[in-house]
């Protein structure tokens, strides 16, 4: 069956921002469909409200809207773009609830559009738990015991027949957001409340616990005409009970004989089929328990997944980009294998190696929240590591984890093994512990109920971590057919072997032109996420372009830089040293490109040019001037720029004693890296000794102390440099003022609020930077406004995370411009307009995982805590700013009830606040003291209570849902403000709510933008056509 | 590293090191690859190994033991394993023993830590050859020496070597179709799909020449998958000829290339044949593509002579007997895995429908055989 001609125009709708649960695989899958459709022929219309995204690269679609994935703009964009189909499996869980949204209010009937990838039927079987249950005992499988329930005390009564513990499921969530594990009666209430809350319908579903079960996946696709291949199987080495995007998982399954691995391919597609998912993948998750063989059936997402992600990467079968072409007709024979080009997609993979998943996590950014893992995934990134061997791909993967120290565990043998009863962040970091220790690794079994064999290999791993690595180090391919056929895609991992007659060749043909290594970001986390890999894959398309040979060294499977179509060379490698340097030797090449992946290849920047191996573009001494605090803050002094006064101390009693010097309030780290909980705002001598006794310090370490410039405006700038020239190719304010991470900050381009002047003095002093740091590529400086006066923050001589947002603001690749310049193009060569404005106004703004962390507090400050942004696009500040808030998930309210409760300084700003609300015809009200100074203004404002003075309270009114918008600024200078409870209430609930001043100013300007009416969407093509 | 304590020897030369796991004895015979990634001990106890040495692409063998269950014949027939990260443990949920014991008991020599992908790239580059396994204390030269008393695969009859001394039956309910089988070395997967559609089952040794065949009076002739080249096979394929047209006639594997000879076909040595559970296959009759286990060296040619068939046709081409018609096809290499007989009944496949290891998509065919059978019965 050849390719659908009655389709002409697609539509595919994006995953949106990075967040837990939904992250870069998205864009990778969404990136290999765009561009299977494109060469296909057919016009591609494409939403997504992530600027970060190669997705959203305006060649890589027809017409691509950055718009909110909402229903109401993506409606916009079907009446505006008539497209004749919607493919919804692409874009995660929130492409498919969207699309469901859409069939159900009419809008794709109206206008004509057909489902394609899974009908509306498959989709709900899928995804209703009743349904999805129901299907499955029809079709002959067993399911966990379960009820649907819609009230607390639905659950008390079905208690009797699932039996604890049980497991809470909320329907149509992402991630598993609001599940959880119910041991005892005494937490049902809880957590049955928040399983609710958490589902869109109010709808849960609490099933039998399969705790301890092997947990398995199976990736499987059919075609048309009803063929059906599972691609891979995933085992997680946690058992059930552990989210699989949280478990250590290894590919292919390892422990189950070929009887019960066939029994589970059989059901999975028998899943598959009665789903009736007729085109594309799905992933089907199954417990096994290893003692009876008993296998139940737990979930199927009918779409591409992390996991199809993860199984695309592991075996080199493309998933996503086959799903699009099954979606418009082709059968699985029809479609060429890539990478052996002889055989046909209609087969399984098979894998001579061995794949390993590990998660990485961010809890020490959310101090106070629950740290164990369950059925609610809270990770925010992945590193795979390929071995030839299940040990040599676990230890490549501890390493890929980047970790900033390692984990400790108790030094008491029994406390060790009583923490691995519960699983964490560092799970395998104390099994290894305890089996390097000796302790008996039927002991840790007992404890852990982790499948003997894993056991067994981590023993040998832990007692001599260097055994899985002796022989030598030799390149070998990821093809498909475990080299039963000759493989045609340069996919390559590192493998250690026993030397043969002749050594140990390579299979990798290095051809004959130079080549570029370009240096990914790792695993994504939280500071350095998918920003970096879209600068990394501009960079491998420039390199190509300019006639090398473009070659990647990765370890995250989410990403479109280890799609073995990126680059001309592909090593899925750990960021370390001597990986790096493996490949290195082998390719010999012209240089290695350190500035687009973040931190992890900057910190290799200086060992690689200490082993003779070319950097390109900034030299490590500009890296090195830059980071330094001392040789920068010289350099800016000559140049005449002003920087906040700071000073380094090297004790606490030093920090005590020059705090005054520098003068409060005072932005106060450690200089070594402490997993995060370490940076923070002090406004007195007390508040310092209150942080060293909180944080504590490391003998000997320095702790750095900056004035916190209070009310000032920060400004990101991001600019090129050729060594003497210098190109500001953006400059954008922050929403918030300072004090708040750049990372965590809405911002807009072009400044909203900053006259001509100072932008020339900002273009001025960052073309002084950058000239003097002498860099040569990218540069992103910092700038903090306060008065009249500019300070210079920071100056970064790399990729910034705001070069996505930025090019696509722009309309010009900044990194692809970059790369050029590193390779020795001139500024002057480029051709790149002196100004940028286009007449649009673009806000970048961000996605916080605060619902993930129950217990941790959702205030901004100086530490880095959003997974993802997004970016609203509109002819003016307010109506772009209130599309961001859209997208971001934070849908401002049109109308009802806002809350004002702030701290004293921020009483002047919350009456102007407050004025614009009351004139939009808000209620008002506020605690005792904000009502007092709203009211002194002449506005109307209901003085409610504070926490402490008894119901009802500001808490109590959030709760019962009768508030809309809340306005709280922190109180005090502890860790744990006054507005914690304020603020965890409204996260509970979904409410907006906004904590700095400037952020509650752009909300309410936003709000009245809303009012005038649905805003305008319009294309980045169109924009800048 | 560990120093070397045994090593593979290829007759072209080529020398893979690693380390013994198995019984302290050289073995030699014709080293093959197989892909699949579980099943270990099905593919070392199948019969059709037997004269073979099997290097596992997967490198991870032993993880869950051994156990009765997973055997497919009575005894190890695969002259010896050929790995990458063996192990032993006989602590796996539902394992009798442990792997590398069970091979050590039974005298198989086994290798581990041998950089397998190299070896099979290597085979898939040469070809199949003769090769060996050796304990490093036995000089190249001899096992030089061994390989080259070694008899190549190609005009070798191993069916003898593997087949039943003597005829059992396996009575089956009653009112089934009586099955008469011709035991070139049967995987009891095959038995077992065949009884569970409540066959009665006659194991005749390979020598049985017709009449012994039809003594029984069964509905009809199977053919079993075995060992080594069908063309060393004429005695069987003889009687094949006389039995073709009296009764229906199917074959597996190398059952599928003794009655293809029957009827006049040629079959052919492939380069290194082909042995996993992902071989894509697609029944020409449905237009179904199932994924297929696999296991065979030798092929049957297709119309004309020839190796391959570019179409996913149905193509029908003369015989001794009568048209045959291509029932199903590899989507590998286009190569002939089924036909069937037109104008007498008898059909065959080249691949494995009763797995044991690999995928059971194909296990329609039982029903497919069995069907058809009770149909001829009950005229």
């Amino acid at each position: 069956m050849p390719r659908r001609e009655d389709l002409h125009k697609i539509l595919l709708i994006g995953s949106g921002p990075i967040v837990i649960g939904q992250a870069a695989e998205f864009d990778y899958s969404g990136t290999q469909a765009c561009r299977v459709l494109m060469q296909e022929g057919y016009e591609v219309v494409l939403v997504n409200s992530n600027p970060a995204t190669i997705m959203t690269d305006p060649e890589v679609a027809t017409a691509t809207y950055i718009e909110p994935l909402l229903p109401g703009p993506v409606a916009q964009v079907i009446a505006r773009e008539r497209p004749d189909a919607l493919l919804p499996t692409l874009g995660g869980q929130t492409a498919l609830n969207l699309a469901k949204v859409l069939h159900d209010d009419g809008t794709l009937a109206r206008h004509g559009v057909e489902l394609i990838g899974a009908d509306y039927e498959a989709i709900d079987r899928a995804e209703d738990r009743e349904r999805f249950r129901q299907t499955m005992t029809d079709a002959g499988l067993r399911v966990p015991r379960s009820a649907i329930v819609r009230t607390v005390a639905e659950a008390c009564e079905a208690v009797a027949e699932v039996g604890l513990p049980f497991i809470i499921r909320p329907a149509f969530t992402l991630g598993g957001t609001g599940g959880g594990v119910v041991r005892d009666e005494h937490d049902l209430a809880r957590l049955v409340e928040r399983g609710l809350a958490a589902s869109p319908i109010g709808q849960v579903l609490i099933e039998e616990s399969v705790l301890g079960w092997g947990e398995f996946e199976l990736e499987v696709m059919r075609d048309r005409a009803d063929n059906v291949v599972v691609v891979c199987s995933i085992e997680n080495l946690d058992p059930m009970g552990v989210h699989t995007g949280d478990s250590v998982c290894v590919a292919p399954q390892q422990t189950l004989t070929d009887k019960q691995f066939q029994a589970l391919r059989d059901q999975a597609i028998t899943v598959i089929r009665a789903v009736g998912v007729e085109t594309g993948g799905s992933n089907v998750q199954f417990a096994v328990n290893p003692a009876t063989d008993e296998i139940v059936v737990i979930e199927m997402n009918p779409r591409v997944s992390r996991s199809s992600a993860l199984a695309s990467k592991a075996t080199g079968f493309p998933i996503a980009k086959i799903a699009a072409r099954l979606a418009v007709g082709y059968t699985l024979q029809e479609i060429p294998n890539d990478i052996t080009s002889a055989t046909p997609a209609s087969f399984e993979p098979a894998v001579d190696y061995c794949v390993v998943k590990w998660p990485r996590f961010a809890f020490e950014k959310f101090p106070g929240a629950e740290a164990g893992l369950t059925t609610h995934m809270k990770s925010v990134g992945e590193a795979m590591a390929i071995g030839r061997t299940f040990k040599q791909a676990f230890a490549k993967a501890l390493r890929s984890r980047e970790l900033d120290a390692r984990p400790r565990s108790p030094a008491d043998d029994e406390t060790l093994l009583d923490l691995l009863a519960r699983p964490g962040a560092e799970r395998f970091d104390h099994v290894l512990e305890a089996l390097r220790r000796g302790l008996d690794p039927a002991e840790v079994h007992r404890r852990t109920s982790i499948d003997p064999w894993f056991l067994h290999e981590l023993a040998d791993l832990a007692r001599d971590p260097d055994a899985p690595f002796a022989g030598e180090r030799t390149f070998k391919s990821v093809d498909t057919c475990a080299a039963e056929f000759a493989a045609q895609t340069p996919y390559y991992y590192s493998a250690w072997e026993r030397p043969g007659r002749n050594g140990t060749p390579h299979e990798v043909d290095r051809g004959r032109r130079p080549s570029v290594i370009i240096l990914g970001s790792g695993p994504n986390r939280i500071g350095q996420g998918i920003e970096f890999d879209y600068c990394c894959v501009h960079a491998a398309q420039t390199v190509r372009e300019l006639g090398r040979d473009a070659v990647m060294i990765n370890c995250n499977p989410e990403t479109v830089s280890t799609d073995y179509d990126t680059s001309d060379r592909l090593y899925f490698e750990p960021l370390t040293l001597e990986d790096v340097m493996g490949v290195c030797a082998l390719e010999q090449p012209e240089g290695v490109i350190v500035q687009f992946g973040g931190q992890t290849p900057l910190k290799l920047a200086a060992g690689l040019h200490a082993a003779g191996v070319p950097i390109l573009g900034t030299g490590i001494e500009a890296i090195d001037l830059a980071e330094d605090r001392s040789r920068f803050s010289a350099l800016l002094e000559r140049c005449g720029y002003r920087a906040p006064p700071y000073a380094t101390a090297k004790s606490e009693a030093e920090a005590l004693q020059c705090a005054p010097k520098v003068g409060f309030p005072l932005l106060v780290r450690p200089s070594y890296v402490l997993g995060g909980r370490a940076m923070e705002i002090v406004y007195s001598v007390e508040g310092l000794l209150d942080y060293l006794e909180r944080v504590g310090t490391e003998p000997g370490a320095a702790i750095y102390l900056d004035r916190f410039l209070e009310d000032s405006i920060e400004v990101d700038v991001d600019a090129l440099c050729d060594g003497d020239a210098v190109w500001v190719a953006g400059i954008m304010q922050h929403v918030e003022e300072a004090g708040i991470h750049s990372g965590d900050s809405a911002c807009v381009l072009p400044p909203h609020s900053l006259g001509a002047e100072m932008l020339t003095r900002l273009r001025r002093e960052t073309a002084g930077i950058a000239r003097a740091l002498g860099v040569v590529g990218l540069i992103n400086v910092q700038f903090a406004i306060h008065g009249e006066d500019l300070y210079v923050i920071e100056a970064n001589p790399r990729a910034s995370r705001t070069v996505p947002f930025v090019s696509k603001a722009i309309g010009l690749p900044l990194a692809k411009l970059a790369c050029r310049v590193m390779l020795g193009t001139r500024i002057a060569e480029l051709g790149v307009p002196a100004h940028t404005a286009n007449g649009h106004v673009c806000v970048k703004e961000v996605v916080l995982p605060f619902d993930r962390f129950a217990g941790a507090d959702s205030l901004l400050g100086p530490e880095m805590r959003s997974t993802g942004e997004v970016m609203g696009v509109a002819p003016d500040f307010p109506t772009a700013f209130a599309k961001a808030q859209a997208a971001a998930g934070a849908k401002l309210p049109d109308r009802g009830t806002a809350v004002i409760t702030v701290a004293d300084r921020d009483k002047p700003a919350a009456t102007g606040v407050a004025t614009v609300l009351d004139n939009l015809g808000f209620r008002i009200i506020a605690t005792h003291g904000t009502a007092q100074a709203i009211r002194r203004m002449g506005i109307p404002a209901e003085p409610i209570n504070k926490l402490g003075e008894g119901s009802p309270h500001v808490v109590d009114w959030i709760e019962r849902g009768e508030v809309d918008l809340v306005v709280n600024t922190p109180v005090g200078t502890g860790a744990r403000a006054d507005g914690y409870e304020i603020r965890a209430a409204a996260v509970a609930r979904g409410i907006p709510c906004v904590t700095t001043m400037t952020g509650a100013i752009a909300a309410a300007r936003a709000i009245a933008a809303n009012r005038r009416g649905d805003p305008e969407v319009l294309s980045l093509q169109e924009i800048h056509a | 590293m560990s120093e070397a304590t045994a090593y593979v020897l290829l007759a072209d030369g080529a020398r893979f090191d690693g380390i013994a796991c198995g019984a302290d004895r050289p073995a030699v015979g014709e080293v093959v690859f197989t892909t699949s990634m579980s099943g270990y001990q099905e593919a070392m106890t199948d019969p059709s190994y037997a004269g073979q040495l099997i290097a596992f692409t997967y490198p991870q063998i032993g993880n869950y033991g051994v156990s009765a269950e997973a055997s497919e014949s009575d005894r190890v027939h695969a002259r010896a394993a050929i790995m990458r990260a063996a192990v032993n443990r006989e602590d796996a949920p539902g394992a009798e023993r442990g792997w590398l014991d069970w091979l050590s008991d039974g005298g198989v020599a086994a290798i581990t830590d041998v950089d397998t992908r190299a070896l099979v790239r290597h085979i898939r580059d040469a070809g199949a050859m003769k090769g060996g396994v050796f304990p490093a204390s036995v000089p190249e030269v001899e096992a030089r020496e061994l390989i080259a008393a070694e008899p190549e695969m190609r005009g070798r009859d191993l069916a003898r070597a593997v087949t039943p001394p003597r005829r059992t039956v396996l009575e089956g309910p009653p009112g089934g179709p009586r099955i008469a089988i011709i035991d070139t070395g049967v995987k009891l997967s095959i038995v077992r799909n065949l009884r569970e559609r409540g066959a009665t089952l006659e194991l005749h040794p390979c020598s049985a020449d017709a009449g012994e065949l039809l003594a029984g009076d069964p509905d009809a002739i199977f053919l079993a998958n075995g060992p080594g080249d069908p063309g060393a096979l004429d005695y069987i394929v003889d009687t094949v000829r006389e039995l073709v047209g009296r009764r229906p006639v199917y074959g597996i594997c190398l059952g599928h290339q003794l009655l293809c000879r029957a009827v006049g076909l040629e079959t052919y040595k492939l380069p290194f044949g082909h042995h996993g559970a992902n071989h894509p296959v697609k029944d020409l009759t449905t237009c179904r593509i199932e994924i297929t286990s696999q296991n065979h060296g030798f092929a049957v040619l297709g119309p004309d002579g020839a190796r391959t068939i570019d179409r996913d046709e149905a193509v029908r081409w003369e015989t001794d007997f009568g048209a045959a018609e291509l029932t199903h096809i590899n989507l590998y290499d286009r190569t002939v895995e089924g036909l069937a007989l037109r104008e007498v009944q008898g059909a065959t496949v080249q691949y494995h429908p009763e797995a044991g290891p690999g995928p059971h998509d194909a296990r329609y065919l039982f029903d497919r055989f069995l069907h058809e059978i009770s149909a001829v019965a009950s005229h």
